[in-house]
């Protein structure tokens, strides 16, 4: 065992005990719950019928803060207790890569690849099958059981989707499995031609009539440098780059000077950018922290 | 047949569509492509699962190096569809009491939720939130004053990264009015707006341009690549 392991290792034997001391004396982790009674209204009688029986109620949980412990009404959840655990836990094992490649992370990166493709598939399930192929094929069945509170009446044009959800589905069949390109293709059909218009209004039309400003801007009769020094920069900056995006003219002389100065443009784009990504990050990261030091440990 | 008919499906949508998108009275065709298309996606995501179910479970019958992790991938799996498709711990509506399955499948207090909450979230902002240490790590490497334009990037990152956090307010709020231009999160509002705005203009100009051209590749059949390899059944 070398050195590194045997700190690693008595690093985390206190952390261990020192949790166990935490957990005992201040008992953190915990996660307080309001109990809320719910009481559904029956829904009203048609004409000529009896009222129908109140339905079964049922309780339902809404965080509680801390230091309402004590409180009626005010319980330990043990779920979302065990939730915090685990999810503390799972942080730490995400953050142990930073030391390097080990089982606790490979563990907590297996949990994380299964959880979302079981994710996506749950959701796609109920949005885009249940609510959007099934709740426009099947309006009275989808009423009577999973979406009660759906209006609208049903489409027979979704029959198409649903034939080709079902060729798609033929790339699980060890034959015919080139029958899934037919809705693949429709897929990639529709994706270009719904992009290719709406990238071109978005992404190139609606920049250019932006790009179209005064480049002297005059308010309450004087010149309002402030505005026009920003105009002509952006408009120059615009030129610049595009100048430099444009690799028909070689880029000597007047093309040249342009060309570098878009680069310059560029340069301060991609510095903002990175610092904003940057910035981004360590926003996660201070959100997972507090998460750890406040939720977890109740140090902050 | 295996290859013509999908180059047609796809330049039949496709120009239907841009066509559609001309015509008021055909405009919400591609609103309902679009609803097509969320279908074709949640379906997608059952042969996603397919193969991430066959990948493992070969790896577990071979045996092979990291077996084990590949049954918590599948465990994970399996246990978050079953939760999710069962709308465990889900009560139904208020507004609908009579009906067990119409609550909503992530609501409050569900095992879905749970799932959510408790394990997908933190494991996904860690995730990202890593990168952070990496992102700086490789700007310390890889980034040198070397020449202009590097200075220009990693004095522009500089501004930005202080001008948008306390610090920067802190070291140069003391700056006397006539140099308050100097002031780190004025500079870093000048950046963005001005000069970030032309450089991201152009960009998005010149992206703009590259997915008309590329959608046009596709829809005419000069772009195939999505169709595969010939060799599938």
């Amino acid at each position: 065992m070398n050195r590194a392991t045997v700190i690693w290792g008595m690093l985390l034997i206190a952390g261990a005990a020192y949790l166990l001391v935490r957990v005992q004396s201040v008992g953190n982790g915990r996660v307080y719950v309001q109990r809320v009674e719910v009481q559904p209204q029956a829904a009203p009688p048609a004409e000529g019928e009896a009222p129908a029986a109140a339905p079964a109620g049922w309780v339902r949980y809404e965080p509680a803060l801390r230091s309402s412990a004590g409180e009626e009404d005010i319980e330990v959840s043990i779920p979302r207790t065990v939730g915090v655990w685990l999810a503390a836990l799972l942080t730490l094992c995400i953050l142990s890569f930073l030391w390097g490649d080990n089982p606790f992370y490979k563990l907590a990166e297996s949990v994380f690849v299964g959880a979302s493709a079981g994710y996506a598939m749950v959701v796609g399930f109920w949005t885009g099958i249940v609510q959007n192929l099934f709740g426009k094929l099947f309006p009275e069945l989808m009423r009577a059981s999973f979406l009660p509170g759906q209006e609208g009446e049903g489409s027979l044009v979704y029959i198409v989707p649903l034939v080709l959800s079902v060729m798609m589905l033929m790339r699980l069949s060890p034959v015919g499995g080139w029958i899934s390109r037919w809705p693949l293709a429709f897929f990639i059909g529709a994706t270009a031609g719904i992009r290719l218009v709406s990238y071109f209004k978005s992404d190139f039309l609606l920049q250019i009539e932006s790009s179209i400003v005064p480049l002297i801007v005059m308010t309450d009769g004087g010149l309002n440098w402030q505005e026009s020094l920003k105009n002509i920069t952006v408009t120059v900056g615009v030129l610049s780059c595009l100048v430099y995006f444009f690799f028909s003219v070689e880029h000597r002389g007047a093309a040249g000077v342009a060309s570098r100065l878009g680069i310059w443009f560029l340069m301060i784009t991609f510095g903002a950018g990175f610092g904003y990504t940057v910035m981004g990050r360590i926003a996660l990261i201070a959100e997972r922290l507090q998460f750890l030091f406040s939720d977890w440990l109740w140090l902050i | 047949m295996k290859r013509t008919v999908p180059l047609f499906i796809a330049a039949i949508t496709g120009f239907v569509l841009i066509a559609a998108d001309f015509v008021p009275y055909t405009q919400s065709w591609g609103d309902t492509a679009m609803i097509w298309f969320d279908i074709l996606a949640a379906v997608a995501f059952i042969l996603g699962g397919a193969n991430l179910l066959r990948m493992h479970l070969q790896k577990i019958s071979d045996v092979r190096p990291g077996w084990g992790y590949s049954v918590v991938t599948i465990l994970a799996f399996l246990v978050t569809l079953v939760v999710g498709l069962g709308k465990f711990g889900v009560h139904p509506a208020e507004d609908f009491p009579n009906h067990p399955w119409s609550g909503d499948y992530i609501a409050h207090g569900g095992g879905f939720w749970w799932i959510y909450e408790y394990v997908y979230l933190p494991l996904a902002a860690t995730m990202f939130a890593m990168l952070a240490f990496y992102i700086a790590s490789a700007a310390y490497r890889a980034f040198r004053a070397k020449n202009t334009e590097a200075t220009i990037l990693l004095a522009t990152a500089f501004i930005v990264l202080l001008g948008r956090t306390y610090a920067g307010v802190y070291l140069t709020g003391n700056l006397p009015e006539s140099l308050a231009w100097l002031k780190l999160n004025y500079l870093t509002d000048v950046i963005m707006n001005v000069f970030n705005l032309a450089g991201n203009r152009a960009i998005t100009i010149g992206i703009g341009l590259g997915v008309v051209a590329l959608s046009l590749k596709v829809l005419l059949g000069v772009d195939r690549s999505y169709l595969g390899s010939d060799r599938e059944a």
